[in-house]
């Protein structure tokens, strides 16, 4: 077939009928701190992880959130569960623990192999 | 039957108005205040939200409608202690000098967040972290430079310090420091619209009559720029300038800047008088506000008979609001008084 140079690019959409948002209620019987977060980019712009790579914490607790899990294992490997970010959050949200439930949950799901 | 009187604690914006209304209608009020000038914290802004209408003519206006002969004021005196005895109202200063009356109305107010104790953001540490109470001051004497003297090229004013924090135990919105950052960035730009003016924010709370329009104007005409971030950390560099980290969550990015001025929007927190005179009262509510019996229609008066309160000891609010939570006081001290 020829190539015409372009192709069609996976829909980039978040479907709230179809997502999996069971996933974070999961989540928050662990950790119930997750549901009281604001977003508010404290953690991510302290975080000691995303000094070095392109992580970002509360982006992927947002698309955890989201049912979107697409990378997100691979993105969760990234940090070092320092908790630093957990001293700035104004919430008071466990965001540690939510990184490593996170972790866990995917696993189970099997969107990565990921040794604890 | 008019001899009756009221004790009034505080001459901020709500002792004050409280303590005219109460007068106007032949009853005596004893009206005392801590400090040596009256006024209380609007005596700390040069201009107020959202129509940039002088605040010392607000205060003015207020002060000289005290002259009524049925109103005695005493300054430098702070109230320690104040409790029912043998039928009257007593309220005890430092010196253990006793007012009485047969009611008594706290207009403690409020004092600001201690910036202090958010360590991260240097307030204390670098020279040009400062406050918004600072920024007000500058603003009052028309030069605003950072503390080497220079103009600064920019600015950046930080939402939410020491509110809607669980870290220093607010878990509140202040309510007035998103539009007062509007108004300062405003006010800023105008006196120097070359530099730039930032502001970080977590949410931007408009939630008043021409708030929006402000804002909408602070983009328009002062191109002020508003980010969607908390900031983290806030660090002195060798230029004396202050780089700051938050994330441009709309983007989804970490953000650093250079600033030659941040200054933080401090947050509305209990003074002490409200503190402990409520508390001694059993009237203390939540963060140490003092509390009403209720927000509909008893939010002046309090558990305990005789006993009232207005303005900013119960909560954040706005000087209007204030000056009509004053009046509603009065009128139920004025029906109580009327009643014993
Ligand atoms: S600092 Fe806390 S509230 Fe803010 S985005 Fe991170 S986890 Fe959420
Ligand atoms: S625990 Fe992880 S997300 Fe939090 S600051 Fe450390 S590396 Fe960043
Ligand atoms: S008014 Fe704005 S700056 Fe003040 S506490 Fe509320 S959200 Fe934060």
């Amino acid at each position: 077939m020829k190539n015409w140079g372009f192709k069609i690019s996976q829909a980039r959409i978040i479907d709230l009928d179809k997502a999996n948002t069971k996933m974070f209620e999961d989540l928050c019987l662990k950790v119930p701190s997750a549901k009281r977060c604001i977003m508010c980019g404290g953690c991510s712009a302290t975080c000691t992880a995303s000094n070095h790579t392109n992580f970002n914490f509360r982006n992927c607790n947002l698309m955890f959130r989201r049912g979107q899990f697409e990378g997100l294992a691979e993105e969760l490997d990234k940090c070092m569960l320092c908790g630093k970010c957990k001293l700035v959050c104004p919430r008071g949200v466990n965001t540690r623990a939510i990184i490593y439930n996170m972790r866990i949950i995917l696993n189970k799901m099997n969107y990565k192999n990921i040794e604890l | 039957m008019k001899n009756k009187s009221v004790i009034i604690i505080g001459a901020g914006v709500a002792g004050i108005e409280a303590a005219n209304n109460i007068a106007e209608n032949g009853y005596n009020v004893t009206l005392i205040e801590k400090e040596n000038l009256l006024g209380g914290n609007l005596k700390n802004y040069a201009k107020l939200f959202p129509d940039f209408y002088e605040a010392g003519e607000v205060k003015n206006n207020l002060i000289n409608k005290l002259n009524s002969e049925n109103i005695n004021v005493y300054n430098n005196n702070e109230i320690t202690e104040l409790f029912f005895e043998n039928n009257k109202w007593q309220a005890v200063n430092s010196q253990n000098q006793k007012f009485l009356a047969d009611a008594a109305l706290l207009t403690t107010g409020f004092t600001v967040f201690d910036a202090k104790r958010k360590e991260e953001l240097g307030y204390g540490i670098y020279d040009n972290v400062i406050t918004s109470l600072e920024f007000e001051n500058m603003y009052k004497t028309g030069k605003i430079t950072t503390k080497q003297g220079n103009i600064p090229e920019r600015i950046a004013f930080l939402n939410c310090v020491g509110s809607r924090d669980e870290k220093v135990g607010n878990h509140y919105c202040s309510r007035v420091c998103c539009i007062n950052a509007v108004k300062q960035a405003s006010e800023f730009k105008e006196i120097y619209p070359d530099s730039q003016a930032y502001c970080f924010y977590m949410d931007m709370r408009m939630a008043g009559q021409f708030y929006e329009e402000l804002y909408r104007k602070s983009q328009e005409k002062h191109n002020v720029i508003y980010i969607r971030g908390r900031i983290s950390e806030a660090a002195a560099t060798l230029d004396n300038k202050i780089q700051i980290k938050s994330e441009d969550t709309l983007s989804g990015l970490p953000l650093k800047m250079t600033v030659d001025l941040l200054v933080l929007m401090v947050g509305i927190e209990a003074s002490i008088g409200t503190n402990q005179l409520a508390s001694q009262n059993e009237i203390n509510g939540e963060y140490g506000f003092a509390k009403s019996k209720g927000l509909y229609g008893n939010d002046n008066i309090t558990n305990k008979k005789g006993l009232f309160l207005a303005g900013t000891c119960k909560r954040p609010l706005t000087i209007p609001e204030t000056i009509a939570d004053a009046k509603a006081a009065a009128n139920q001290i004025i029906k109580y008084l009327n009643q014993i």
